[in-house]
């Protein structure tokens, strides 16, 4: 499904992913798993095409399309898409209004007829609920005032939404309570389908206890130097990155 | 010769002009009662001495007049046959003007509440109405040029006045410039509100136009809120392109009297919105909110100034503009606080985005605080679209044009919501909308 090869990117001229080859095929879950520093975000922004950050080798193929170059737009509504570890506040953008866009705007690219506002209310209510959150929070701002587990919620409301076809988490855990963890947790479970795949971002194994991935992979330095099932979470989780970053 | 230099010549504009003070002065209407021609006279004195404001003065440092300058005005035409499109969708009690004279025929007065008057300036100096004459030019700055110039020439204008303890509910002001003459023409309408102790209004005042040859309006609009009255003004300037568009609004809020306005300006080629402030009575408050939707050669300038001359008063100012193209922006605000306003409450925030690199904006706020007692606080900030939230709102699907206005539509609405009733919100908000449509169809 998802497809890197050779993937090199600076960011200010500055050598980030030095080289990166991963394959994710639909129905799988894998993590990535780095010290600070490693260019783990900066390869979840690569990816959702952020600008500043240059691609200077390597291909990208998503579902069969160059996914390199495409407009940030253009890879979410081909499916992609990436929790950020960081949402971004959006003063005076109603939360409900910005999550009807997206959907209608995705539903548009995929031929499908746009949801008024009633529809678009039943759709998103139950999703709320399921994810602990409060009617009330669709009325806000988006992501302002917002708590740090309230920023994770609504990203993993915005995936539920929009059902991608492919999902990924940067640092999804970041500020988050063992509480908040496993009801995130469970929001992304629910998403796991065989026509579905995901890639988890994540400095710590904490996640992968409720997120259980096929293939765990650490980057360093901006490459991948090692892959494994999930025992690799573990086991990193016990020793740390030191003696891999010893070795590299 | 730098010392010559510094004199600004009478410009053919003001010879002409005085010449035109000097010719109507005997059938101007008010013209046998000598404190109206007093006040013209001094008006006329005025504007001879110090001819059009120039960018050498510090109040006019980013707003140049060339364009008034530079032009021969000449009489708006009668346009007794005029009647301008969507009049009559606009809903009653209404007052409509002309390029300037108020049109009974086009005006719908017959939904006044009790207690309320909306009449003509003319009518009213025409029968020698000495309370009218009395409140003219009491509460506008009269030296300077432009309310000066007003002065000598002003033929009509709104008088609105309500009882004590009266709620005279909405009534609308349409001013509405023809440009039908063809050459240039200037016109100076005056008008009066003044709201009797414990009184209310929803005043909504709209200028209009599709002007095509250059039209200046300079109005003076005179405000005077007796103690415990309380005016909403919602004002919408909207002229045409080629239209100038100089405003000075004088507000005296007296004692526990509230003036709560939002100033949408987003037409004309060159708009100048200034505001003179009063708070004269102790808890009196003043909220002075708007924005400035600026779009291509234009530009637009809102400058107030606030002065706390009594205690415990309150203000609240915030202001937006949006630059699109290489449009200009001026927000010059200044807040006065003489040293027997203690406690005085006073907030003001300014705040504008920048669309394109061509665009430009200066703000300049200005506190001056004589009292010892005082919260106050400003803020300013000048931006382009947060990049950031753009990434965000595409990574979302959102298309960049759409996203680009959802973020332009959240920057307004934040001014707009500053606007209590719900439906003036929602009007100012289409407002908005419907300008920001225009410069992406531009575009």
């Amino acid at each position: 499904m998802l497809n890197i090869k050779g993937l090199a990117a600076s960011v200010e001229g500055k050598p980030v992913l030095r080289g990166i080859d991963l394959e994710v095929p639909a129905g799988e879950v894998h993590a990535i798993m780095g010290p600070n520093g490693s260019g783990k975000s900066t390869l979840g922004y690569v990816l959702a095409g952020r600008e500043g950050y240059e691609v200077t080798d390597g291909t990208v193929t998503f579902r069969g399309r160059d996914l390199l170059a495409m407009e940030p737009e253009e890879r979410a509504a081909a499916g992609l898409f990436l929790a950020f570890q960081y949402p971004v506040e959006l003063p005076g953008v109603g939360n409900a209004n910005f999550l009807r866009q997206a959907l209608n705007a995705i539903r548009r690219a995929r031929g499908e007829s746009e949801l008024d506002a009633m529809q678009f209310l039943k759709l998103v209510r139950a999703k709320v609920k399921a994810l602990g959150m409060t009617e009330e929070m669709l009325k806000r701002a988006v992501n302002v005032g917002f708590s740090g587990g309230e920023k994770k919620r609504n990203e993993i409301l915005q995936m539920a939404i929009l059902e991608p076809a492919f999902c990924i988490l940067d640092e999804t855990d970041s500020g988050l309570d063992i509480d908040a963890l496993r009801i995130v947790a469970d929001g992304v479970n629910a998403l796991r389908s065989p026509d579905r795949g995901m890639l988890v971002i994540t400095h710590y194994q904490r996640l992968l206890d409720h997120i259980v991935p096929d293939r765990v992979h650490v980057l360093l330095s901006g490459r991948i130097v090692q892959s494994g099932g999930p025992d690799l979470a573990r086991e990193l989780e016990a020793k740390g990155y030191g003696e891999l970053q010893a070795a590299a | 010769m730098a010392e010559v230099l510094d004199v600004p010549a009478p410009t053919l504009a003001v010879a002409e002009l005085l010449d035109r003070a000097r010719g109507l002065a005997q059938r101007l209407p008010g013209a046998r009662h000598p404190a109206v021609a007093a006040w013209r006279r001094r008006g006329a004195e005025v504007f001879a001495a110090e001819g059009f404001p120039t960018r050498r003065l510090e109040t006019w440092k980013y707003t140049d007049l060339a364009l008034l300058r530079d032009s021969r005005f000449e009489e708006p035409i009668l346009s007794a046959d005029l009647s301008p499109p969507g009049l009559d969708a606009i809903p009653s009690p209404r007052l409509v003007l002309i390029d300037g004279r108020s049109r009974r025929d086009l005006s719908d007065l017959s939904d006044l509440s009790e207690g309320v008057e909306v009449a003509s300036l003319a009518d009213r100096l025409h029968c020698g109405d000495d309370s009218v004459v009395a409140t003219l030019g009491s509460i506008a700055a009269e030296a300077l040029p432009l309310p000066a110039l007003n002065a000598a020439l002003a033929e009509d204008g709104a008088v609105i006045r309500v009882r004590e303890g009266a709620d005279a509910g909405t009534i609308r002001l349409i001013s509405y410039a023809s440009a039908r003459a063809g050459h240039p023409v200037a016109f100076h309408p005056r008008h009066l509100v003044v709201l009797g102790r414990r009184a209310k209004l929803v005043l909504i005042e709209e200028s209009r136009g599709e002007e095509e040859t250059l039209s200046w309006q300079n109005a003076v609009t005179e405000v005077v809120l007796q103690p415990g009255s309380r005016l909403i003004h919602i004002r919408v300037q909207n002229e045409g392109l080629a239209a100038v568009h100089t405003a000075m609004l004088a507000v005296r809020v007296e004692e526990g009297a509230e003036y709560d306005s939002f100033s949408l300006n987003k037409g004309a080629r060159l708009a100048r919105n200034e505001v003179h402030a009063v708070l004269a009575g102790p808890r009196a408050v003043l909220h002075l909110n708007g924005a400035q939707l600026v779009d291509g050669a234009r530009h637009a300038d809102t400058t107030t100034v606030i002065d706390h001359a009594a205690p415990d008063c309150a203000s609240r100012q915030t202001v937006k503009t949006v630059l699109a193209g290489p449009a200009r922006g001026v927000f010059q605000g200044k807040i006065h606080v003489h040293r027997c306003a203690q406690k005085t409450d006073g907030y003001q925030m300014n705040q504008a985005l920048l669309l394109s690199p061509e665009a430009e904006i200066d703000a300049k706020p200005q506190l001056e605080i004589y009292a010892d007692d005082v919260k106050c606080s400003h803020g300013a900030t000048v931006g382009e679209l947060d990049r950031e939230a753009l990434f965000y709102l595409r990574s979302r699907g959102i298309p960049e044009v759409v996203a680009k206005s959802l973020l332009v539509q959240a920057f307004l609405d934040d001014a707009v919501a500053l606007v209590a009733d719900e439906g003036l919100r929602a009007r100012l908000h289409e407002e908005t909308v419907a300008w920001w449509r225009r410069v992406e169809h531009a575009s």
